[in-house]
């Protein structure tokens, strides 16, 4: 939370107190504005809080530990596929969200270390391939194991997955108050997932200011020198690919849960990429960079298809340019602008590794 | 005297090239112990393969009385053995206090859950961790700078800081590369306070050095390698005055025919 208090421009640094309630106040109030342009715009918060899962789970990967991930999408891809496997109509099986959450998480984490064992050697460029290779393949494996026997159901994707029940309290249907006054089910899921991610950032929070952050920082900085002072680099990559996989998968799982329909389309390289795009346009290795940008980013195209097409209509008379295609144009001018102006992200904020009240030196200063 | 650690016959060999030829030497518990030798004769291949760097083709390693794994780096850590390197090598993006504190991974235990509940074990450590790094980097003589990122620190501090970086991991053994390497006059005799009180402190350091007034002022003993083979050991009074030594450095000799 700290890094997120300090990156709130000029009250930051001088009011962290109420830089901090202005968050939490635009966090909780962002939907019922949202809400004043349409339900659809409540939707996509919903989704803009997914991707902020990502992000902070994709950055403890690359940010944090320096491994270049290409394929984090297929972690995203076994958490939804494992909740619908768990809890749709697909196999007949429901069980309950409460078990079918942590088992999500842990067949992405299982998918996380397989991923980082045979790529332990290798860093970098070579590193990205194989990384991008493994989601290509995780797609195409769902795309395709419709036959001889039907597991993922092909192309169709499998329908009907079981919402979000919160111990018998079902997120998709509206919570009713009074007769007349009732709780839209999307404000219902974007509170529930804004407080998984307030969880995510405590989670990473804690894990970048410990002994595991401040080694996957030593082996992103120098690899050598990380062996050369006791850092097992084996064990702490693969921990960070399976940390970083369960992220995707809590996300993956409650992507699934939340739209009700799972297909391999929605895992494709182009969302990795848009997820990486996040944390580097954010700035790698920091909390709020991961945060920020995945707002952002996940917002920018929608805005762009609600914009663009009246006012080409209007400037123009008809539609020239595709909102699809504007919206890849004028994301590859920000990544442009972003390298030439902020190169090192939105919120190039320095990661801190150590606690600041246990730095307080007695009779420093 | 008591022998902390033993090398026994170690060869190591890259492709065609023998870097080490049975090279065998015996360190004290409590000396300074110089391995000195011209450029390429196999010390910086010896401090890696010591390390774990490198694996061994030949011999072994006996520390405190059972070998030294071969190969794992982590491990070898683990028994006492720190280094530095020729040129430096800290992580660049972290302080120095986060660096040193880096440093103190290989003896503490805070596991994934421990760090997600941050129960009381692991503040605990933590602390100490942080308490620790920061009486280390006044150790070395640079705890004004604890907040400073590593990178934007000043050569000779880079030096001292990845002194305190290896004296964190709590060694028996401290291997230093070339630590006085682009240092001034003024620095290397700061350089040599601060391993004599290292020693005072009773680790035992291993020392690669081209400075030879540094060896001959600091050193118990010394070493010499030449083509990968140790072609002496003594005093260093009396390795000076080695006739083989000379030639080694000054050309001629049994490589010149």
């Amino acid at each position: 939370m700290n890094e997120l208090v300090s990156a709130v421009p000029w009250l930051g640094k001088r009011n962290p107190m109420a830089a901090r309630w202005l968050i939490i106040i635009i966090a909780l109030v962002a939907p019922l504005i949202a809400w004043q342009f349409g339900r659809s715009w409540v939707r996509i918060l919903d989704f803009a809080l997914l991707y902020m899962m990502l992000a902070l789970g994709l950055n403890l990967v690359v940010g944090f530990a320096g491994l270049l991930d290409l394929g984090y999408i297929a972690f995203y891809a076994v958490g939804a596929y494992a909740f619908a496997f768990l809890a749709s109509p697909h196999f007949d099986v429901h069980m309950p969200f409460w078990i079918v959450l942590p088992l999500a998480a842990g067949f992405a984490a299982l998918a996380g270390i397989m991923l980082g064992f045979p790529v332990l050697r290798l860093r970098g460029d070579y590193l990205a391939i194989v990384t991008l290779g493994f989601g290509e393949i995780v797609r195409i494996f769902l795309l395709n194991l419709n036959y001889p026997i039907n597991i993922t159901n092909g192309p169709q994707g499998i329908n009907m997955i079981d919402p979000i029940n919160l111990f018998g309290w079902d997120l998709s249907r509206n919570l009713q108050i009074t007769e007349n006054f009732s709780i839209n089910s999307l404000f219902l899921y974007y509170y529930f997932f804004l407080l998984c991610v307030a969880g995510s950032i405590l989670f990473v929070q804690r894990l970048q200011i410990s002994r595991i952050g401040r080694a996957w920082a030593a082996m992103r900085d120098d690899e050598l020198a990380a062996k050369a002072i006791g850092i097992n680099t084996r064990n702490m990559k693969l921990l960070a690919f399976s940390l970083g996989a369960t992220f995707g998968g809590v996300a993956g799982a409650l992507f699934g849960a939340f739209q009700g329909f799972v297909s391999p389309e929605s895992f494709s390289l182009m969302e990795s990429i848009a997820v990486l795009t996040m944390v580097v346009f954010g700035g790698m290795g920091n909390i709020a960079g991961a945060i920020v940008g995945a707002f952002v980013l996940a917002l920018l195209p929608e805005i762009l298809r609600d914009v663009a097409v009246p006012m080409q209509q209007t400037l123009f008379g008809t539609v020239i340019l595709d909102p699809e295609v504007l919206r890849m144009l004028l994301l590859s001018l920000a990544m442009i602008l972003m390298m030439l102006l902020r190169p090192s992200g939105l919120i190039p904020a320095r990661a801190r590794y150590a606690h600041a009240e246990n730095m307080k030196r007695e009779g420093a200063q | 005297m008591i022998t902390l650690l033993e090398a026994r016959n170690i060869g190591k060999r890259f492709g065609g090239l023998h870097a080490l030829t049975e090279v065998s030497l015996t360190i004290h518990k409590g000396e300074v112990y110089g391995l000195i030798g011209p450029n390429g004769a196999g010390k910086t291949t010896f401090f890696n393969v010591l390390t774990g760097s490198y694996t061994p083709d030949g011999g072994e390693f006996v520390f405190n009385g059972s070998e030294l794994p071969s190969g794992k780096p982590h491990k070898i850590v683990g028994r006492g053995i720190a280094r530095t390197f020729q040129n430096i090598r800290l992580f660049r993006d972290l302080t120095a206090l986060e660096n040193v504190m880096a440093g103190h991974h290989i003896r503490t235990k805070a596991g994934v859950w421990g760090v997600l509940t941050q129960n009381r074990f692991t503040r605990e450590e933590e602390r100490l961790t942080t308490q620790r790094a920061n009486e280390l980097l006044d150790y070395v003589g640079i705890g004004h700078f604890a907040e400073v990122v590593s990178k934007n620190l000043s050569y000779g501090d880079q030096r001292r800081l990845e002194i305190a970086r290896a004296l964190a991991t709590e060694p028996q053994l401290l291997a230093l590369d070339e630590p006085a390497a682009g240092m001034n006059a003024t620095e290397t005799g700061q350089l040599k306070l601060l391993i004599e009180q290292i020693r005072r402190d009773g680790i035992t350091v291993m020392l690669i050095e081209h400075d030879v007034k540094l060896v001959m002022g600091l050193c118990d003993r010394v070493a010499v390698l030449d083509f990968g083979k140790k072609i002496a050991e003594d005093i260093p009074t009396v390795v000076q005055k080695d006739e083989a030594v000379i030639a080694a450095y000054l050309g001629g000799g049994k490589h010149a025919d």
